[in-house]
């Protein structure tokens, strides 16, 4: 016992000289390629998962809030929504909520200088939105993705939002096998049918969103869609809230689950209510990002091998001198370990450091600006933890399997060079 | 002391089998100062390594102070080299990332001494040798005869039973191979074991005893 203490002693008393006495360039490199390994293995990942997250941020901020009660299977509206809103808005956990009437519709443009009535209208199918505008917009920013016009105000008729993604240009990318608009612009007038009732509306604005339930839906205010869909009640499609920090996702839809409107609507926290192919797809990239991290941590072993390798092979005299003199095999091996360490160590501090100093706060204030969502970096803790853990074991082992290799050899012919 | 009994080496690469000793009977007393001297390949270097447990022989017996050398395990004949015995070798072999001084301490903080210990022992083990005042300079900042007296400090710190010099002369000019002959010289007054390898026939009149080496055996 007393031996392996000594050794690894004299194994910390040679490892650190040889740390502080190296060539800083080749200490630089080292640690270099020890941080550009961890943050492939961090980042890649990250980034694949973050694209689904980000997606995921926009639509609760955007769609759903944090929980959302919508229609049940089989119903055309949430039932007794009143009674829902009204216990919404007296929570004192929650602090937003918007309601949202919901109607499929056909929109018609440019029908009044159509001359060829052979040819196909200028239509499109959607879902018609009817909204409290001002309590849509404090609850989900709506007008910061107004990119055409602006957003409708409190008090006004005759005036819709179109999504995006009813017009041509900009769902260019989805291809012929969907309907879209054509050269309509803010302050055309559009046709809206509802059930057989047709009303003329200006388009006032043209919201685009990388959240599928903004950009492909027109919104009008509450007063007009209650006339034109011909609602008998005031009972709504979709009532979404974001609460307080005091209470969860699951402990707000447990209240409203107790209050007893888990009979009369859907209610979801946002995860819940995010699509299963999504989910999927986030465990997927999150599985390929770890395959990706994985050949990043298979490079970093071997770059890390090769550099002890060349150390040891090019310090074999040495190694043979100091067993030479009585020096342990321990102590030796020890040396190369600590040298492993120090430098899975510091690339993996520097790493850390460059994640949560530099690359997090500037994905999340510039997201990479990806087709479906705007992709964030995603670097739990725990997560990161668990992967400076791995790359520290495979550095170890790295660097122990060369120094082995070289301290087995024959303590005369390390020394003679034979 | 040492009591060496139909010592061979044989060496095979290939087909190609070499008798480097051919059988060497040998017994050094303690306090000796021996020279070992031979042509260029006579066997006197594989002699001192297989005397110092750097290498096994072939046949024969080695008893150090009542210690069947030859019988240890690699462990043990590691830790007997450590304790036991001291080496210099003609390139100096010091650790070129260690100062003067911690170079000397190696040996002794794996015998188990503490930091402040073997710091005291090997600033005692320079001083002896007069490099005192050159502990903190890297081997890189120091001459080869300063090199050779740090290796020669190491070798003595611990206070070793037999000192092994493996030409520890050859790269030096001829005054700092001097200066090693005189620490020699001076260890052996106060008493330690010296087997020294080397050609150079002045320094072998220093010696009590010279052994020859010819084609293997002793002349």
């Amino acid at each position: 016992m007393s031996t392996v203490k000594q050794s690894i002693k004299v194994g910390l008393f040679l490892g650190i000289r040889q740390l502080r006495r190296a060539n800083r360039s080749t200490t630089i490199l080292i640690i270099s390629i020890m941080t550009f390994t961890f943050l492939n293995l961090v980042v890649v990942s990250g980034i694949l998962v973050g694209l689904i997250v980000g997606g995921n941020i926009a639509n609760r901020n955007q769609y759903t809030g944090d929980v959302i009660a919508t229609t049940l299977s089989g119903n055309t509206a949430i039932d007794h929504s009143q009674n829902f809103i009204s216990t919404v808005a007296h929570d004192p956990e929650v602090t937003k909520y918007t309601v949202r009437y919901l109607v499929g519709s056909n929109i018609e443009a440019n029908y009044k200088t159509r001359s060829d009535f052979s040819t196909k209208a200028n239509t499109v199918g959607g879902q018609l939105t009817g909204v409290n505008p001002t309590q849509e917009d404090e609850f989900s920013t709506i007008s910061k993705y107004v990119v055409e016009g602006t957003f409708l105000e409190q008090g006004q008729s005759g005036y819709i939002v179109l999504g995006s993604n009813l017009l041509d240009r900009y769902s260019s990318s989805f291809g012929d096998g969907f309907d879209s608009l054509k050269n309509v612009y803010p302050g055309d007038t559009v046709k809206v049918t509802v059930k057989g009732n047709t009303r003329e509306f200006i388009v006032k604005g043209i919201v685009k969103s990388k959240v599928g339930e903004v950009s492909l839906r027109a919104f009008i205010s509450m007063s007009d869609f209650v006339q034109l869909a011909e609602r008998t009640t005031l009972d709504a499609n979709e009532i979404a809230v974001h609460h307080s920090a005091l209470v969860t996702d699951d402990q707000m839809k447990q209240r409203l689950l107790n209050d007893g409107f888990g009979d009369s609507a859907k209610i979801q926290t946002a995860d819940e209510a995010i699509p299963d192919f999504l989910t999927q797809i986030k465990t997927a990239f999150s599985v390929l990002g770890t395959l990706i991290g994985a050949i990043g941590i298979v490079v970093g072993s071997i770059t890390i091998f090769i550099v002890v390798f060349i150390n040891a092979v090019t310090r074999r005299k040495f190694i043979g001198i100091l067993k030479g003199i009585g020096v342990s095999p321990l102590a030796i091996e020890v040396s190369y370990l600590l040298q492993s360490l120090f430098y899975g160590v510091a690339g993996s501090l520097l790493g850390t450091f460059i994640l949560y100093g530099l690359l997090v706060p500037a994905f999340n204030a510039h997201p990479i600006d990806f087709p479906f969502s705007d992709g964030i970096l995603v670097a739990e803790v725990p997560a990161t933890l668990l992967r400076i853990l791995i790359l520290l074991i495979v550095t170890l082992i790295a660097g122990f399997i060369p120094a082995r290799m070289i301290i087995k050899k024959n303590t005369l012919d390390s020394i003679l060079g034979r | 002391m040492i009591t060496a009994a139909n010592i061979t080496k044989t060496f095979q690469n290939g087909d190609v089998v070499t008798h480097v000793l051919k059988g060497i009977d040998l017994t050094i007393h303690s306090g000796e100062f021996i020279a070992i001297m031979g042509k260029s390949g006579a066997g006197k270097s594989t002699l001192l390594y297989q005397l110092g447990l750097l290498d096994d022989p072939t046949t024969g017996t080695i008893v150090i102070d009542d210690t069947l050398t030859t019988d240890l395990s690699v462990g043990a004949r590691t830790a007997f080299r450590l304790n036991e015995l001291g080496y210099i070798f003609q390139d100096y072999a010091l650790l070129p990332e260690l100062t003067a001084i911690e170079n000397v301490m190696v040996p002794l903080l794996m015998q188990g001494k503490s930091t402040n210990e073997a710091r005291a022992i090997a600033q005692a083990a320079l001083t002896r040798i007069r490099l005192g005042h050159r502990e903190n300079n890297l081997p890189s900042q120091m001459s080869g005869g300063e090199q050779q007296r740090v290796s020669i400090a190491r070798a003595v710190a611990h206070n070793p039973k037999i000192l092994f010099a493996d030409e520890p002369t050859a790269n030096l000019d001829s005054e700092s191979g001097q200066a090693v002959i005189e620490i020699f010289q001076e260890l052996h007054r106060q008493g330690q074991t010296i087997v020294m390898v080397t050609h150079e026939k002045e320094y072998s009149t220093y010696c009590d005893r010279i052994i020859n080496i010819v084609d293997g055996k002793i002349e």
